[in-house]
């Protein structure tokens, strides 16, 4: 998948300002999950390294690679669960919220 | 349509439930469906390479072997921990898991490096800014996990450790330039990566306990630089694109972070130098 240097930044630039874009105003409770989703993307190392197996060789290469797939892996795999269990903490926010209903015009659970 | 090709559309589309998804984490009521797009779109960007690594005729059963051990133990770790994890310890997780990610970016130019340490000056400096940047965040966000965790959170500071950090940031930089002139040598990339790890120890130690989520997104938008790095040295533009995303979008939620919390960014990562003595001193 090779697409030369000045190819490879045309895509680097676009992609950042992209990233700039995406995120607008975020209400400060997500911040962490935000942060968490982020973290599992970046997860997409594994890619690299599968692709990195494939030309690897001697004991080193292998020690490297071994340690890279199980750290990519962890980062990729744990990334989007966690992000996953603290997602579905804030869906169950609601809840008590029309459990207790007695001041109805006050809406604290932000459920935009 | 060639394997190549239908590679390729698959990571576009991985790429853009990438940006999808990270967009629809903006509010609360889509943030679940944007993590899952997002999650959908990473499996497919990992089979569609799994497929054309294996069509490549490259790989031994050595090197699946290898992979493959290392990826399902790696995967087991994190599915345990994310699954095993207390609400209230999630962000010392999320730090944890963002220390390996940017280990593994750092790994990569390390090993492509020691397989082919003839660089044109293109992949050198992204090799070298790979390896830095890796390192950084991975001891960095150790160090931000142990802090979460309660292990030391106040400020740690001692006497010369702006000198080290000093003379430390000199060697990463001299080496670092070493190797993009063409050293043709790993080890001098080993010293960038040693370097590194303890300029990344060095940033975290001095700051408060209260300021690590903040620190945290930084250094999440760092390993998000750092794959887009590895995605210079490999040419591959799925890592690039992910990596280059997660650095932008993680740089806008670190200063919304900070903001959130009325500090500046500057002065969390510089204060540490200022207020470590004073936080030390009280601390006792």
């Amino acid at each position: 998948m090779s697409t030369g240097f000045v190819g490879d930044l045309t895509i680097f630039v676009l992609a950042l300002l992209v990233g700039f874009e995406v995120i607008s105003k975020v209400p400060a409770t997500l911040h962490t999950p935000l942060m968490s989703g982020a973290n599992s993307i970046h997860g997409v190392v594994l890619v690299g390294v599968i692709i990195l197996s494939g030309f690897v060789s001697g004991p080193l290469g292998y020690v490297l690679t071994f340690l890279a797939a199980a750290f990519a892996a962890a980062n990729v795999v744990g990334g989007y669960v966690v992000t996953d269990r603290m997602l579905q903490m804030f869906k169950k926010r609601p809840v008590p919220v029309k459990a207790a209903p007695p001041h109805a015009g006050v809406e604290p659970g932000d459920d935009r | 349509m060639t394997l190549d090709d239908g590679v390729r559309v698959a990571s576009l589309i991985g790429a853009s439930a990438f940006v999808l998804g990270l967009h629809l984490m903006n509010s609360p009521a889509t943030a679940r469906r944007g993590n899952q797009l997002s999650a959908a779109g990473m499996t497919l960007a990992v089979v569609a390479v799994l497929v054309q690594v294996g069509h490549g005729g490259t790989m031994s059963a050595t090197r699946w072997l290898v992979l493959l051990c290392g990826a399902l133990l790696g995967a087991a770790a994190g599915l345990y921990s994310a699954r095993a994890v207390a609400m209230t310890s999630m962000p010392q997780l999320v730090s944890l898991f963002n220390a390996v990610g940017g280990g593994a970016a750092a790994l990569i130019a390390v090993a492509d490096y020691q397989h082919h340490p003839q660089v044109s000056s293109g992949t050198g400096i992204a090799s070298v800014l790979d390896v830095l940047i890796g390192c950084v965040t991975f001891s960095g966000s150790l160090i931000a996990a142990a802090k979460l965790q309660g292990y030391w959170s106040q400020p740690v500071s001692f006497p010369g450790s702006r000198l080290m950090s000093s003379v430390l940031a000199l060697a990463a930089v001299a080496a670092g330039v070493w190797v993009i002139a063409g050293a043709d040598n790993a080890w001098v990339l080993l010293i960038v990566a040693l370097a590194a790890t303890g300029l990344g120890i060095g940033m975290v130690l001095p700051i408060g306990g209260a300021d690590m989520p903040v620190v945290i997104s930084l250094l999440n938008a760092f390993t998000g630089t750092a794959v887009a790095m590895a995605g210079f040295v490999l040419s591959n533009a799925t890592l690039t694109i992910a990596g280059a995303l997660v650095g932008a979008s993680g740089g806008i939620l670190t200063k919304l972070m900070a903001d959130a919390m009325n500090r500046s960014v500057v002065s969390i990562i510089a204060g540490g130098f200022g207020t470590g003595a004073v936080g030390l001193a009280a601390a006792p």
